[in-house]
């Protein structure tokens, strides 16, 4: 044990970690844990030796029956840098980021807030079928959003639409999805919050849960790997990071891409938000061990658990995994802690699973908006004024982009044939020019001024 | 290895010239399909950098069933990737790496395992450009032996023909011999859309005549056009994979009593070519499907539900039949299983049957 934190010292003396990447390390007290990737303990083969000689695992002898305890009582500690007043707590830790970032961080979050409600509201009134929201969680996206650079690539599950706002991903474009409109780049072929943005990079959302993982919703760390992969083949300084939830890290998928992603060695940047709940499941029903960031170094993943909702922590992390995942080849998992505040989406009604005074405590005492505003106000960089215009400003941005979106006509028609191949195969040609021919004898009879021309 | 070069005289004979290395160019070689699809991919990876293969066994092991054999010393560990054994984790690995540019070739041991990753190459390959709005490109292969082998029973003979070929987005090809074996897996690596290649285990090792045509590097077979095997004029056999083979026998008992069949190899299930199928079927009026799979919902089914909807219908004068797999999961115990997939004399049977002889 005093050799793997002699090492954590050296190791763990990069910039933001210090005494709490130490404290990880020694809190995992797991007998022979491999201390660090890339270097894989080969032992040399010796048959006059007394130790070990198995491939499969580098420890030692013992004599004594004893099992390794999981430790969910005092579970790797938090890492944050604000207090829940929005003050720093060590100075050190503070990254003394320029007023502008700071206010774009804010921005960024409020806006999303703001978007988010009226959306909300619009599905209740009909206007469009479906959405979800980020209430709670918009730190855990603007503060990893910005320590990437705008070229990492970005894997979502579905709650990480602050990730796309940082990146001034367009209004204009979040509402035409969400209507399904002439301008939405998915051509309304998607359900409303499955953005996607090529240009950004952020790939589009996919529901099947977890997917993402091996990839890069569901099905996405697979995915995220193998783009990781790519990434590290071109030899690019790019890294991918992929989002999801706790309740998607129970998929297969998930334990899919870990081990890949580290038997690889893949820059990728894991990023789980721990918001207490899938749908109504909570996290006591969802696991039995220390969250997520406990399973990283079980696959030999670099780990870390922050305050997702303090967007410091979460910015300094995520800076200094996506600096070594590039330099070292190798995945980093950061576990941010959170609460989803909203329902799990307009399908939902949480009251039936949990208190409103429980949602009200985080909404009121633990925001990450909240927090940084006291931040931006103690440094004299905001005041009620400026709350006042700031509000009524992206509410009347928000109000705009939606009032043009409920206008725009549908995608044209003939759009339904199209993509299913990159050429288009004859039979679904036939059937494009037979809906032509018959909207032109009896277009009368459909609501053709929806549609684009 | 040197297999037998030489050239086919006008009467029949075969006559084998001597191994003069110098000015001698063979008018046709005999190749296995395993050592086709090896070229194949071989050709590939050597074409376009960004093309890789990856799945279990398949680097120093030279694969499972050997049929990347000298890949990995050729290419080495970054283009030949040994995986864990997890279908899922390496299945979205590829779409991943496909989705980032790249152009993989995944391999299943054996297609009954791509039921743990089909939602990886249905829900993430398969749909994604479309649900993209074309923005979003998977231009991967997917492939591996298919359908019954030998002794391995249910859980390791299935036919995933029909359960791809159901899905917009996919290609699905289905060789039989050796060319089209080379020739279909490197479009398949060229195609930009996700492709699915259903080779056959029990035809690895069995060779065929390779044309000079087929030797060269750029020989491709198009994706989506059916070929016919044997010209005739009283019925169409239409069939996929390893049953070719059997057609062409039940063929040549059968011209021994004056039926002639018209055999035709799909080689490709999805997009099918229905319209070589169509205008054998308005020339012999009478056509029988032959596949390994199952019969309901199968290849077979989708053939005669086309027929129905389209010209060649007014043409039959008999109901289409179908020669499947039995119905049943396939069982281990040998005269069961040999009874389990289509044999020569079932096609032959179906075919007098339809010709109602």
């Amino acid at each position: 044990m005093a050799v793997v934190t002699a090492a954590a010292r050296v190791l763990g003396s990069s910039r933001g970690l210090g005494q709490d990447g130490l404290l990880l390390l020694r809190r995992l007290g797991v007998r022979g844990l491999a201390i660090s990737h890339p270097q894989r303990q080969q032992q040399h083969f010796s048959s006059l030796d007394d130790k070990p000689q198995f491939p499969g695992a580098s420890a030692e002898f013992i004599d004594k029956l004893e099992f390794i305890q999981p430790n969910v009582i005092s579970g790797i500690p938090i890492y944050r840098v604000m207090d829940r007043q929005g003050q720093i707590i060590n100075p050190s830790e503070d990254p003394n980021l320029p007023q502008e970032k700071v206010l774009k961080f804010y921005k960024s979050m409020t806006l999303l807030n703001t978007m988010d409600r009226i959306l909300y509201e619009s599905q209740r009134q009909g206007r469009i079928s479906f959405y979800m929201t980020n209430y709670g969680e918009e730190g855990t996206h603007v503060g990893s959003a910005a320590a990437l650079d705008n070229t990492d690539l970005v894997f979502g599950q579905y709650r990480e639409a602050g990730v796309l706002m940082y990146r001034d991903y367009p209004l204009e474009l979040f509402m035409a999805q969400c209507y399904g409109n002439v301008s939405d780049l998915g051509k309304g072929r998607q359900m409303p919050v499955h953005y996607g943005c090529k240009e950004r990079h952020f790939v589009t959302i996919s529901s099947p849960l977890a997917t993402q993982i091996p990839q890069g919703e569901d099905a996405l760390p697979g995915p995220a790997v193998g783009a990781a992969y790519a990434a590290k083949r071109a030899n690019a300084n790019r890294v991918v990071i992929c989002y999801f939830g706790e309740g998607a890290a129970s998929e297969g998928d998930a334990h899919a891409g870990f081990n890949f992603a580290a038997t690889l060695e893949c820059p990728i940047i894991f990023f789980c938000r721990n918001n207490g709940y899938a749908i109504s499941t909570p996290t006591s029903e969802q696991y039995r061990g220390d969250g997520i960031a406990a399973r990283g170094p079980g696959y030999g993943i670099m780990s870390i658990r922050v305050d997702g909702n303090d967007v410091f922590a979460v910015y300094n992390a995520t800076k200094e995994a996506r600096r070594r995942a590039v330099a070292e080849n190798q995945p980093f998992l950061i576990e941010a802690m959170t609460y989803r505040i909203g329902h799990h989406s307009t399908s939902d009604d949480s009251s039936a699973y949990r208190s409103v005074d429980e949602v009200n405590y985080w909404d009121k005492q633990d925001h990450p908006i909240s927090r940084l505003r006291h931040y931006l106000q103690s440094r004299g960089w905001w005041d009620d004024e400026q709350e006042k215009d700031w509000r009524k400003q992206s509410r009347k941005k928000v109000m705009e982009a939606f009032e043009q979106a409920e206008r725009k006509p549908k995608p044209n028609f003939s759009l339904l044939f199209s993509d299913v191949y990159q050429e288009m195969p004859a039979q679904l040609r036939k059937q494009q020019e037979s809906l032509a021919r018959h909207l032109q004898t009896y277009g009368e009879h459909y609501p053709l001024d929806h549609f684009e021309k | 290895m040197s297999p037998p070069r030489g050239s086919l005289e006008s009467d029949g004979r075969f006559e084998e010239t001597s191994l003069d290395a110098s000015s001698f160019t063979p008018l046709f070689i005999l190749v296995t399909v395993r050592e086709a699809i090896n070229q194949g991919m071989d050709e590939e990876l050597e074409r376009d950098e960004k093309v890789f293969l990856l799945g279990e066994e398949v680097a120093q092991y030279d694969g499972a069933y050997k049929v990347s054999r000298g890949l990995w010393k050729k290419y080495g560990d970054k283009r030949i990737i040994d995986t864990p054994i997890s279908e899922m984790g390496f299945a979205g690995i590829a779409v991943g790496a496909a989705m980032a540019g790249l152009r993989p070739i995944c391999e299943f041991m054996t297609f009954n395992f791509s039921m743990q990753a089909i939602d990886q190459v249905i829900n993430s390959a398969a749909k994604t450009y479309y649900m993209s709005g074309g923005l979003q490109p998977v231009p991967i292969v997917f492939r591996g032996p298919n359908g019954a082998s030998a002794g391995v029973a249910a859980q390791h003979s299935q036919c995933f023909a029909a359960w791809y070929g159901h899905c917009p987005g996919l290609k699905v090809v289905s060789p039989w011999n050796s060319e089209d074996a080379k020739g279909l897996i490197k479009s398949a690596i060229r195609d930009n859309n996700p492709v699915v290649v259903l080779e056959n285990e029990l035809m690895y090792g069995v060779p065929f005549e390779f044309s000079s045509e087929a030797q060269s590097k750029d020989f491709l077979v198009p994706i989506g056009k059916a070929k016919i095997e044997r010209q005739g004029t009283h019925i169409t056999v239409v069939s996929h994979s390893r049953p070719v083979g059997h057609c062409l026998e039940a063929a040549t008992v059968l011209s021994k009593e004056g039926i002639e069949c018209e055999v035709i190899n799909m080689r490709t299930i999805r997009p099918m070519d229905i319209e070589t199928i169509e205008a054998s079927v308005v020339k012999t009026n009478h056509l029988v499907t032959v596949e390994g799979g199952w019969p309901q919902f199968g290849v077979g089914a989708e053939i005669c539900a086309r027929i129905m909807e389209g010209p060649a219908f007014n043409f039959l004068d008999a109901p289409a039949v179908r020669v499947t797999g039995a119905d049943v999961p396939m069982p281990y115990a040998k005269i069961l299983e040999d009874n389990s997939v289509p044999q020569v004399k079932d096609i032959i049977f179906a075919i007098k049957k339809t010709l109602n002889i």
